[in-house]
């Protein structure tokens, strides 16, 4: 018995107490979370142009994600370890299937018709990628030897240019980086990472001729030099930054987006919400809505500390911090310091697949914060 | 559960994955500030900019032109106005083929090539999705075929237009003038706030000196637009403030009269209102229809009327230069008499010429055998050349001008037209300053009779005329008289009138020889005094032909006519109490008496009884 446990004894629980444990629910997190997703129908309301219709839409999704975030959390760690590998190899399965007889959408073969529902495996793999490298690496002592960390290489590698296939630069990168944050929590010496950050300086070149379509190309171009083309492809982000800048310390108020009730601002309800939320809500609502997605990662960071084995350690990290980098290169793309990669910003921009996904990533989360004195029994 | 053996907790391990969560968090920290520096650098440094780019961005200034002002004669009678028009118009950007279209377009109503070539002219002028007339003013038989055809036309439409109307044509189109498009080198000048969204603007006449008066202030509104650039709301309107209008003191029945009494003969009629100064006629024949002006006239028509032998363009009442010829002669015996060269009782020998000391050279009367001995008075009744030799050798060139040009010689009257000509009333100084020349006693005879390097226009003519009628009390001759709603930047009436000093005997007998030329047997306009129950006080002129044709090639058969002099009539009346003043130039109509003396006294007439002709 852990000293958690045992000091439990002494105390009888409430009902309250009772209840939250019995849900397997970290009240922090869930918390953050609905006060960011009440935020994102405040903002939601206004990037649409007050349409209903798209916030129930919204709201349907977002209530599916909770739903499936608190199975999640009841099922044991135990159980995600055990399917690690069986679900990344049916999500790279299916990442091949996409490619084969994938359905066009957007130019871009993301999705999978099942007949009842369009699946997205790209986003199945954000999960199972890290569970896979965790997985992998928690049956070896730490830190991670070459060789393991070849193949854990050669096992991120797979999905990520599956998906950088499709074409899909956003979800690729967030894919990479979720494999790579388990390798950093699992200890790789940081000669490994100078050594890793120089190989990936290297293949860049690579990637670029020979992996990047023209528009991917034309994005990055864009971001050195947005007012080259501004009607074409630096649009979007000379369009963007002048909603955040004219939105000023203090913004214009909700609902007085005019970049985007005026239509000058492109893919206001998803990619580039948060010029929305910066126009509105100025300097001021955007320091908020950081601190908002800073007390989640450190919710989830702490419960990474937390955990009690290997592969909830690397697992919960990889999470927490995947996290982070979707924040960080949506708003670095909208904030125009990063290339236009089509990444939503996370819980709030509109759509469906990747709130659930970004859910089951936190049920997995509670279900490891909830679960330690039976993994300790 | 054999799974346990899985979980390790290696203290070590923990160790090490505790300082990579705080690591990780470090540099979560790093990159969230590395974010919250651009978003300061956005909203905070940059925000004034973005905030403007924001405003540019939707924000479309819509101007709402004003309507512009009517112009009336002194009764009322419209003489411009603006009248709602069709327009066949073609927005190029909306259309496939604009060559195909064009072709297509000329098949159901006919559209002349200069049109085409006008139309391809605007557009390259204009900005981009204007719509841009390719036929003003169609009729309703276009109308109704191009309507039918209509779905064949995209990009083509017909539009109501306002436009200018000059319902008497070409007998206001010296005073009245005319609007145009704005051409390329006025709207580099004109003011870009006022005349955003205006296509026509004054050219000639009094729609150009009243321009400002008559666009009035332009509206506009502040639309908000979305990216496509279609109207949401309007946030801010400024309604337009229309033109004012202008009420002339011309008077359209007596201008047409006038115009009318010229018959065959191209001149001028000027006549003036002398207790105002207002202009009652003003007409400069030929004229030309001022309305095909308003919607570009084509390059040909236009050749055509520049290359008349008659000058229809050209202004004569305000810019036609004629030698006085003998109408100068009231106005050098006030001199005469002013300067007390000569009085009432003094008496020059006419033997039908003069001669100046020491000079063999004749200066013929213009009749054979003179006058005989004559005074003053009688000089000016029979127009007797050689008094007027004399009385100029006397007075000299200096004490002529001198006098002369306090009756407005050489000098613009002031009228509210623009480019109005000075004239030219010589002297010493004149020539030494444009010629380098000494002046000569020969050219001070030749300018006693108002021959020389005198020039006048009919405006100043009739305007020295009716200074004198005014007791020497400077008329300003205006054409507008009233501006509805009054304009805060023009005076209309001039203050500053003076006075030309004189002495009431000296006036007398000047006006009363200038009674006897109309009403005394001798006199040489004396045809005209029968029918009438007032006295008309004139002074005919013969001017020969010098000026404004020189350098026209003529007809052969029009030699003959074109080379005879033309005729001068001054006149005002009622002699006693006088209320009008006009001045009658017929080209090559030969003796003053004849021709020009009957046309001022159709005016007279008209004016003072009403009876029209």
């Amino acid at each position: 018995m852990s000293f958690e446990s045992r000091r439990e004894e002494f105390k009888t629980p409430t009902l309250f107490e009772r209840l939250v444990g019995k849900l397997h629910i970290d009240i922090p997190l869930l918390m953050s979370l609905l006060l960011i997703c009440l935020l994102s129908f405040v903002v939601l309301y206004s990037a649409g142009n007050q349409d209903i219709g798209l916030l129930l839409r919204q709201a349907a999704r977002i209530g599916l994600a909770f739903g499936f975030m608190i199975v999640l959390s009841h099922v044991s760690p135990y159980q995600f370890k055990r399917y690690s590998a069986l679900l990344f190899g049916i999500g790279v399965a299916l990442l091949i299937a996409v490619l084969v007889l994938g359905h066009i959408g957007k130019g871009a073969q993301r999705w999978l018709n099942l007949g009842f529902f369009r699946f997205q495996p790209s986003e199945m793999i954000k999960i199972t990628t890290p569970m896979m490298i965790a997985w992998y690496l928690a049956d070896y002592t730490l830190p991670v030897k070459p060789f393991q960390l070849i193949v854990a290489g050669v096992l991120i590698l797979i999905p990520t240019l599956l998906i950088a296939k499709q074409p899909d630069l956003g979800t690729a990168i967030l894919v990479a980086s979720s494999g790579m944050a388990v390798l950093f929590f699992a200890g790789i010496s940081w000669r490994l990472i100078g050594v890793i950050a120089g190989l990936i300086g290297a293949i860049t070149p690579i990637i670029w001729k020979f992996f990047m379509h023209d528009y991917q190309r034309a994005r990055i171009i864009t971001l050195l030099d947005p007012e080259a083309d501004p009607l074409g492809k630096g649009y979007h982000i000379i369009q963007s930054k002048i909603a955040i800048g004219s939105g000023g310390i203090y913004g214009k108020g909700w609902l007085g987006s005019k970049q985007s009730e005026l239509e000058f601002l492109p893919e206001s309800s998803t990619d580039f919400i948060f010029a929305v939320f910066a126009e509105e809500f100025g300097l001021f609502g955007c320091l908020g809505l950081l601190l908002l997605y800073l007390l989640i990662i450190g919710r989830s960071l702490y419960i990474a500390a937390l955990a009690q084995d290997t592969y909830s350690r690397l697992l919960a990290g990889s999470l927490a911090f995947t996290f982070f980098v979707y924040v960080f290169v949506n708003i670095g793309m909208v904030i125009g310091v990063l290339p236009v990669v089509g990444v939503p910003l996370p819980m709030i921009s509109y759509g469906g697949t990747s709130i659930v996904t970004l859910m089951a990533g936190f049920g997995i989360l509670m279900s490891i914060h909830t679960h330690k004195k039976l993994i300790s029994n | 559960m054999p799974e346990l053996k899985a979980f390790k907790d290696n203290p070590e391990e923990g160790r090490l994955f505790h300082i990579r969560i705080f690591t990780a968090f470090a540099i979560i920290l790093l990159l969230t500030a590395g974010l919250v520096v651009r978003l300061v650098y956005l909203q905070v440094v940059g925000h004034q900019m973005y905030a403007t780019k924001a405003k540019e961005n939707s924000i479309k200034i819509e101007p709402t032109v004003a309507p512009r002002g009517i112009i009336y004669d002194r009764r009322g009678n419209v003489l411009a106005d603006n009248i709602q028009t069709y327009s066949l118009e073609i927005i190029p950007e909306q259309v496939k083929d604009l060559n195909d279209t064009l072709t297509r377009l000329r098949q159901i109503i006919s559209i002349p090539d200069e049109k085409i070539e006008q139309f391809h002219k605007l557009r390259i002028r204009q900005k981009k999705y204007t719509s841009i007339p390719i036929l003003s003013n169609i009729t309703a038989e276009e109308l109704t075929r191009f309507s039918v055809a209509r779905p064949f036309f995209q990009g083509v439409d017909v539009r109501v237009r306002q436009l200018r109307n000059y319902p008497f044509g070409e007998l206001t189109s010296h005073v009245v003038g005319y609007v145009g498009r704005i051409n390329e080198e006025e709207m580099k000048v004109l003011p870009v706030e006022e005349y955003r969204g205006s296509t026509f603007i004054g050219k000639l006449g009094i729609e150009h000196s009243y321009e400002t008066e008559l666009h009035g202030k332009t509206g506009y509104s502040e639309i908000e637009v979305n990216v496509q650039g279609r109207p949401l709301k309007t946030l801010n309107e400024v309604d337009p403030v229309a033109g004012a209008n202008l009420h002339l003191s011309l008077d359209i029945e007596l201008q047409k009269t006038a115009f009318d009494a010229l018959e065959k003969y191209n001149g001028a009629v000027v006549a003036i209102e002398i207790a105002t100064g207002g202009v009652l006629t003003f007409v400069s024949k030929p004229g030309f229809d001022p309305n095909p002006f308003v919607v570009g006239i084509g390059a040909a028509a236009y050749k055509e009327l520049q290359k008349s032998q008659d000058q229809p363009l050209y202004n004569r009442a305000l810019r036609g230069l004629y030698p006085p010829g003998s109408t100068i002669k009231p106005f050098m015996a006030l001199a005469g008499l002013e300067n007390n060269v000569v009085n009432t009782r003094t008496l020059l020998s006419c033997p039908g010429f003069y001669q100046l000391p020491n000079d063999s050279h004749h200066y013929r009367d213009w009749r054979k055998g003179g006058h005989g001995p004559v005074n003053v008075s009688e000089a000016v009744t029979q127009s007797c050349d050689v008094y007027f030799y004399r009385l100029a050798s006397m007075l000299g060139i200096d004490r002529m001008h001198s006098f002369l040009s306090q009756f407005g010689f050489g000098k613009r009257t002031g009228i509210d037209l623009t480019d109005e000509k000075a004239g030219l009333l010589p002297s010493r100084e004149w020539k030494l300053r444009r010629r380098n020349q000494a002046w000569f006693p020969g050219e001070t005879v030749i300018s006693g009779i108002g021959q020389g390097y005198n020039l006048v226009t009919p405006l100043q003519l009739s305007r020295a005329t009716a200074t004198l009628a005014n007791n020497g009390k400077i008329v300003v001759p205006r054409l507008v008289e009233r501006v509805d709603p009054p304009s805060l930047t023009r005076e209309v009436r001039n203050p500053g009138a003076t006075t030309v000093a004189l002495q009431p005997n000296n006036l007398k007998t000047v006006i009363d020889a200038m009674i006897n030329v109309v009403h005394s047997a001798r006199g040489t306009a004396q045809r005209i005094s029968g029918g009438i129950n007032y006295h008309i006080a004139g002074k005919t002129g013969t001017a020969q032909v010098i000026n404004i044709k020189q350098n026209a090639s003529y007809n052969e058969s029009q030699i003959a006519f074109k080379q005879r002099d033309h005729a001068l009539f001054i006149s005002f009346a009622p002699a006693e109490n006088p209320k009008i003043a006009v001045a009658v130039i017929a080209e090559n109509g030969g003796h003053g008496g004849a021709v020009a003396a009957p046309i001022a006294a159709k005016v007279i007439k008209q004016y003072l009884t009403g009876a029209n002709p």
